[in-house]
């Protein structure tokens, strides 16, 4: 079913003609009902090349869909885009599903996103800067002491330690979702070491084998620049002087479920893919074993957690780390992303405090608001969620408290009378957040093409600056009516297309 | 056969050299192994010649690990032992786990075509039941897997970025079909091999007959010599002959011609062990060497050869460094 020419250069005068979205053909019976759908956008102005994708879906039999469906799984499995599950002795190789129905962000949705994330990288960026010197933020009482200090994620050995363009956070995940208004709204912030950024572009490569028919004409904005961008970020915090700097990759190992991930960074930059032991140091510097010897490594983007780094800073046990390398990484030898540390910026309990935080370095608003969250430390805060508990979503904040936390519209009374009690006791452990209802997307799934929830993780890379890959990992909750994504609850991913 | 000296010299992490050797090695393995069989299937005399089909483990030098697990060697014991038993180190289960393994570990490294055939070819070999090696199937299966093994060769020929990693890539297949060559030849030279009287000269003759088709040699043997088999002239041409892709003389060269592309072009300085021993090697492999040796002295010659083979790679893997 390829679309001839004839229809793409027809695509103005079409929009233009058709006032509202009704989804038809293969789409026959979708109906997002009170959600916000990403593709019929209710209450908002169509948008030409939605209506045009619409229209080519529906086009489609339902046949042709399954086996596009089912061509992409097998592609999937035989190229090896997958994560290794161990039970036992065997390894069995899974893949992320992929929904072949792709969601579409608008260019007015992703000048938003885009200004967003920069402006939540750059101040988690001067909130690390300040945690780690003078502590402003927490002399100002903008965030609790106790909170940032008492955080697993802070790391006393960074206090002091100067970083090239003060950027702690290379690569950051910011997990974004939309609520029935439509209103992207920030749900969790990664900034350690965050996964999934090999997904986003090949699933692109898999709509283009797959989906091209769909795609043709369509102004989508490439993915493929994020390995030149990852490798000219690595080559900016290289040390001083060092003219054509060796970046490596440093994976746990072939092991790791994310191991795949590993391999397409390493494989995007055109950089050595190595593993602790392929890394020693010596006299102060980094080196990697190579055929002809020792040789100088200038930049290490590490898919470790920072307790496996280093033996001699953190876990003794570590055999996947490089012994040393921090104190060389102290004494300006090498370069780290993301920074040690970073870690107690994405935590739940300091995502509460986000706008005030950007409010706090930027004197400006958060364009990505937060989801609504009440820290109930604060009087208001916690009248309000004593008030609400049996609609809202209560966490604990830090992790020590271990109190797990309630689903309102899901507990009965007697435990919502107890949780009440265990608030009332200590309210500075908790934050209160409104049941979510994440926008949908049409989904292929055995009943035919339904409404399902997503959200969306965008990639920012910082060096000097702020890029941001346009595109992003789009999730998908398969199941119905759930809104959990995660891959090891049945969820899957989309493409994202980001249009120019 | 000149590669163009590189913009910037791109290291090649010593773990990553070896897995390439390695992963060379294990594909070429299977191509040999599914050789073997499959000529073995054809010149046996029945599925129950166990003098035949006995040649195989020691071939590999796993008879005491086979006779552990068969009373027999059969079609069906020695296809179940090659194809199918995922305990034997030298099964084509183990060879293409290993391979993929290697490839897993390169992945970063080498292409995506190679990385996707190698998975491909992978999920075929582990789906083979017991039903490959029935009669009727035995011959399609050895064909699956050789023409698999010639497919990973054509893609990294076509694919494979030519730098450090591709000479130690080179390098391992060259080792490897050597190593090979010299276990083949081994079947009909080695003292357990089958004797013959003389009146069963066309038995002997088929014997010849299968051994150079197994090395896919048997139309160059016969342009070369094209009267009957004699038997030191068959391994003059296995070991010696440098136009014979397979011969070991032709192999030990290019092995020859890698190291010294990567002592020169890419400062590995430490491969003067193993190219010494490589002239060593060298001189030895050439016709009339080996028509001097006459058919008692080629086995322990034979056995020599393997040993300086795995001493060779030995060698290699040591100025790695690992």
């Amino acid at each position: 079913m390829a679309v001839g020419m004839s229809q793409v250069q027809s695509l103005a005068g079409q929009s233009q003609s058709q006032t509202s979205l009704q989804p038809h053909g293969a789409m026959k019976g979708y109906d997002p009902g009170a959600f916000f759908c990403e593709m019929l956008r209710q209450g908002a102005d169509p948008d030409p090349t939605l209506t045009l994708l619409m229209s080519r879906l529906a086009a489609l039999p339902l046949d042709s869909l399954r086996q596009r469906a089912t061509q992409a799984e097998r592609d999937l499995l035989e190229r090896g885009i997958t994560f290794t599950v161990y039970s036992d002795a065997t390894a069995i190789d899974r893949i992320l599903p992929f929904d072949l129905i792709p969601r579409v962000i608008t260019p007015q949705e992703w000048q938003q996103i885009e200004t967003g994330v920069v402006q939540r990288v750059r101040a988690l960026n001067m909130f690390l800067y300040d945690i780690y010197h003078d502590r402003k933020v927490l002399k100002d009482r903008i965030v609790p002491e106790a909170l940032v200090l008492g955080n697993s994620g802070y790391c006393e050995a960074m206090v002091g330690f100067d970083v090239p363009f003060n950027t702690y956070v290379h690569i950051c995940g910011t997990d974004i979702v939309r609520d029935e208004k439509g209103v992207f709204r920030v749900l969790e912030d990664n900034a350690r070491t965050p996964s999934g950024v090999a997904y986003v572009v090949e699933n692109r490569h898999m709509s283009l084998r797959v989906l091209s028919d769909l795609m043709t004409g369509l102004r989508v904005r490439s993915v493929d620049e994020y390995g030149l961008r990852l490798h000219n970020a690595m080559a900016d915090i290289a040390p001083e002087g060092v003219a054509d700097p060796q970046v490596v990759v440093l994976s746990p190992g072939i092991f790791n479920s994310a191991y795949f991930e590993h391999v397409f960074l390493a494989r995007e930059m055109g950089i050595p893919l190595v593993e602790g032991r392929d890394l020693t140091v010596e006299n102060g510097k980094v080196w990697m074993r190579t055929t002809s010897g020792l040789a100088p490594v200038h930049t290490i983007y590490r898919r470790i957690g920072d307790d496996f780094l280093d033996p001699d800073a953190f876990n003794p046990d570590s055999m996947l780390g490089v012994r040393g390398l921090i104190e060389a990484w102290r004494r300006g030898s090498v370069a780290i992303a993301n920074a040690v540390g970073t870690g107690v910026a994405d935590d739940k309990a300091i995502y509460a405090y986000m706008p005030r935080i950007i409010k706090y370095y930027l004197s400006e608003e958060p364009i990505l608001p937060n989801v609504d969250t009440r820290i109930c430390a604060e009087a208001d805060a916690l009248a309000y969620t004593l008030d609400h508990l049996h609609e809202l979503v209560v966490k604990p904040v830090a992790e020590s408290g271990g109190y797990g936390l309630l689903i309102g519209p899901h507990a009965s009374k007697a435990e919502l009378e107890e949780f009440r009690a265990r608030l009332k006791a200590d309210p500075s452990n908790y934050i209160s957040q409104p049941t979510l209802k994440l926008s949908v997307s049409p989904t292929l799934v055995p009943d035919g093409v339904r409404p399902r929830h997503i959200d969306l993780r965008p990639f920012a890379i910082t060096g000097k600056d702020t890029w941001v890959l346009p595109g992003g990992l789009t999730r998908v909750a398969l199941r119905e009516g759930t809104l959990v994504v995660n891959s090891s609850q049945g969820g899957g991913s989309k493409d994202t297309w980001v249009l120019a | 056969m000149d590669t163009l000296p590189t913009q910037r010299a791109n290291p090649l992490i010593s773990r990553h050299a070896e897995s390439t050797l390695w992963l060379a090695r294990y594909m070429e393995r299977i191509e040999n192994q599914a050789r073997i069989l499959d000529v073995t299937n054809t010149f046996a005399r029945d599925a129950d010649d166990t003098q035949n089909w006995l040649s195989i483990p020691r071939i590999n030098g796993d008879l005491a690990a086979f006779l552990k697990k068969h009373a027999q060697a059969t079609q069906r014991s020695v296809g179940e032992f090659y194809l199918l038993d995922s305990a034997n180190s030298t099964s084509v289960q183990v060879c293409i786990g290993a391979a993929r393994e290697n490839a897993r570990t390169l992945r970063a490294l080498i292409s995506t075509e190679m990385w996707l055939q190698i998975n491909v070819f992978h999920g075929m070999i582990r789906a083979l039941t017991p039903e490959a090696i029935m009669a009727d199937h035995f011959t399609t299966v050895c064909t699956q897997l050789k023409e698999g093994v010639q497919e990973h060769t054509g893609v990294t020929e076509g694919t494979l970025y030519r730098d450090q990693a591709w000479h130690f890539y080179m390098i391992g297949r060259s080792l490897e079909r050597a190593d090979q060559t010299t276990r083949l030849l081994d079947t009909r030279f080695h003292s357990l091999a089958p004797q013959f009287a003389a009146n069963d000269a066309d038995l002997d003759a088929g014997h010849w007959n299968a051994l150079l088709r197994a090395a896919a040699g048997y139309q160059a043997y016969r342009r070369e010599h094209p009267n009957g088999y004699v038997p030191m002239e068959v391994a003059g041409f296995l070991l010696a002959n440098t136009a014979f892709p397979r011969s070991v003389g032709l192999n030990l060269a290019q092995i020859e011609w890698h190291l010294t592309q990567l002592r020169t072009r890419y400062g590995l300085r430490r491969m003067g062990t193993a190219l010494e021993r490589l002239e060593d090697l060298n001189a030895a492999m050439t016709y009339p060497n080996v028509l001097s040796l006459g058919s008692d002295k080629l086995s322990p010659f034979l056995d020599f050869v393997q040993g300086q083979i795995a001493d060779l790679h030995g060698d290699i893997v040591e100025t790695l460094g690992l």
